[in-house]
């Protein structure tokens, strides 16, 4: 089978995704660590001169970068524990017997499919608005104060909806590994006497520690960029309350047009990014030999 | 469901379940009735739930006032253009990673997942640089390719998954029965790796219509597609929540058909094969 002509065919049929992904992953890194070295602003054409680590010491000592590495820890904290503290319970309901529940999944699943600029939108103003919002409306119908959401609680705002966001993914992917769960195993701790909490606990729960960890990775690596939401809501604002790294070296590339300050933020992001990413390549290598 | 399912254990999962799946698609429920009301009703306080004066003239305006079909055409090409490219790209590698598998085939793939690690901000200089430069800025065909890049990996892997569990045998069984190789990829393989594709190629088409980082930052109006649309809308001046409400709610409703039918597969392609 593995004739010396079936291996050159398997190699050459390999090599065009293996040769542009290389492409793509090493010129505009590459680029991006040299324009890091540089000083290089797109208002002052011409004045590019190399200053050496001026860039990162510049990016790392800016009083906005400390405020967002702040924000950004705090939204992909809140919410990954909002997702995963609210998709277990979920998802233990939806593991029950259910009448429809089909229907309930396309109702839990459906915002995950919501493009960013619409939740974001959508939340900001039917739901969030302090006037004319049903928040608001609810609020003062069970006699509370309205909350001025993007004004008093930004970032707690941004945090709800992309929690919204990624609560299907955590709930659907807990659920997947319920649904494999070996029932029998279950019904001996029952008939064993084991209370429902016992046997969530020394069953459930060790069953659910790999999905979890992948949420949490995953939702890691894309809740460290989140973009769109902060675009289209408070555009970082007001000050820096909600400007996490992703929209600080936006704002510096594409605003300011501080071209090596914003390189040396986005290496920067690599590295938080990488760090993340070592572990869950290690996981999803060790499944791969499973 | 072995274990005994009393009435009264079924009727609390059953409304649990449904109060929660409710309450969470509520936000999409609440914007397609306000995008049936008029402007004076969408900001009126008390809200009307359904006794309200059901009009579908947002729609109308919004096409008048906006083109949106040109960005919805936008979407389209840009979603399926990308798609389709990394397709030709995917199915030849992951075939290849699948059926003569080598030593280096699981660094391969370990570091193609890597490459999807990258944060985009991370490039977003260069690549902004380099589209300038190129005059690719607001053009369709420049996020098509990015696209494409962006959400190779993915695509490489969920078919490589799916191919893997082509069985060999069935391969060997036909080539015994004297099939040439074109004979066994037309009868044998394509029919079984059908399912695969049509997901992968649908998880893809729900990735790249939702992508909101490069579509916001690559285009303006020509090439815009619905997420740069959608995100003109956050301006006060375009504070119109009822035409707001339907232009979202055309936005996002074919891919919220399309993600019912491909929820299963989800899982499997955004954790990489890691939950099945």
């Amino acid at each position: 089978m593995a004739t010396r002509q079936t291996q050159f065919l398997a190699r050459s049929l390999l090599a065009p995704a293996v040769g542009l992904l290389f492409i793509w992953m090493i010129v505009p890194l590459a680029l991006t660590i040299y324009f890091s070295t540089l000083h290089y602003s797109l208002l002052d054409p011409g004045s590019e001169a190399f200053v050496g680590l001026e860039n990162f010491r510049y990016f790392l000592t800016d009083p906005a970068f400390l405020a967002s590495l702040q924000n950004t820890l705090v939204l992909v904290g809140s919410v990954l524990a909002l997702t995963i503290l609210l998709g277990i319970p979920l998802a233990l309901l939806m593991d029950q017997p259910v009448i429809g529940l089909n229907i309930v999944r396309l109702m839990v699943i459906a915002p995950f499919f919501v493009m960013p600029t619409v939740s974001a939108l959508v939340w900001k103003n039917l739901l969030m608005h302090p006037v004319s919002g049903l928040f608001a409306w609810l609020a003062e119908v069970f006699g509370l104060t309205p909350i001025d959401w993007f004004t008093d609680a930004p970032l707690l705002a941004v945090i709800l909806i992309v929690a919204w966001q990624w609560l299907p993914f955590a709930t659907l992917i807990l659920l997947t590994a319920l649904q494999s769960l070996d029932e029998e195993q279950k019904e001996a701790a029952e008939m064993d006497g084991a209370s429902a909490l016992s046997a969530f606990i020394y069953i459930t729960l060790p069953h659910l520690a790999r999905p979890i960890t992948v949420v949490i990775l995953i939702e890691t690596i894309f809740l460290l960029t989140v973009f769109a939401e902060i675009y289209v809501t408070t555009g970082g604002g007001p000050g820096l309350q909600t400007t996490n790294i992703a929209f600080l070296i936006y704002s510096q590339a594409l605003i300011q047009f501080d071209v090596g300050s914003a390189s040396a933020g986005g290496l920067v992001a690599v590295v938080i990014a990488n760090i993340v990413a070592f572990f869950l390549v290690r996981i999803v290598g060790r499944n791969l030999e499973a | 469901m072995a274990r005994k399912s009393t009435t009264q254990r079924v009727v609390v999962s059953t409304i649990g379940a449904w109060f929660f799946g409710f309450l969470i698609f509520f936000p999409i429920l609440w914007m397609v009735l306000t995008s049936f009301k008029t402007e004076l009703e969408a900001f009126a306080i008390p809200p009307s739930f359904l006794f309200f004066h059901w009009t579908t003239e947002n729609y109308a305006t919004v096409q008048e006032r906006s083109d949106y079909l040109l960005h919805a055409m936008n979407s389209i090409i840009i979603a399926g253009g990308s798609t389709l490219i990394a397709l030709l790209i995917a199915i030849p590698a992951a075939w290849s990673m699948a059926f003569s598998p080598t030593k280096r085939t699981k660094d391969i793939l370990l570091w193609m997942l890597s490459t999807k690690m990258m944060p985009p901000v991370g490039v977003l200089v260069p690549i902004y640089l380099i589209f300038k430069t190129f005059g690719l800025l607001d053009s369709r065909i420049g996020l098509v390719f990015i696209l494409c890049l962006g959400n190779l990996p993915i695509v490489i892997w969920m078919l490589f998954t799916y191919f893997k569990e082509i069985p060999r045998d069935i391969l060997e069984a036909a080539r015994m029965d004297g099939a040439t190789i074109g004979r066994e990829l037309v009868y044998v393989l394509t029919p079984m790796a059908i399912p695969g594709l049509a997901s992968t190629m649908l998880l893809n088409l729900i990735l790249a219509w939702n992508e909101a980082f490069w579509t916001l930052n690559l285009t303006t109006s020509n090439a815009a597609p619905l997420t740069t649309f959608i995100a003109s809308y956050s301006s006060p001046e375009g504070l119109f929540w009822a035409k707001l409400s339907a232009a979202s709610t055309l936005a996002i409703a074919p891919i919220i058909i399309l993600g019912w039918f491909s929820q299963k597969q989800l899982v499997r392609g955004l954790t990489f094969g890691a939950v099945k």
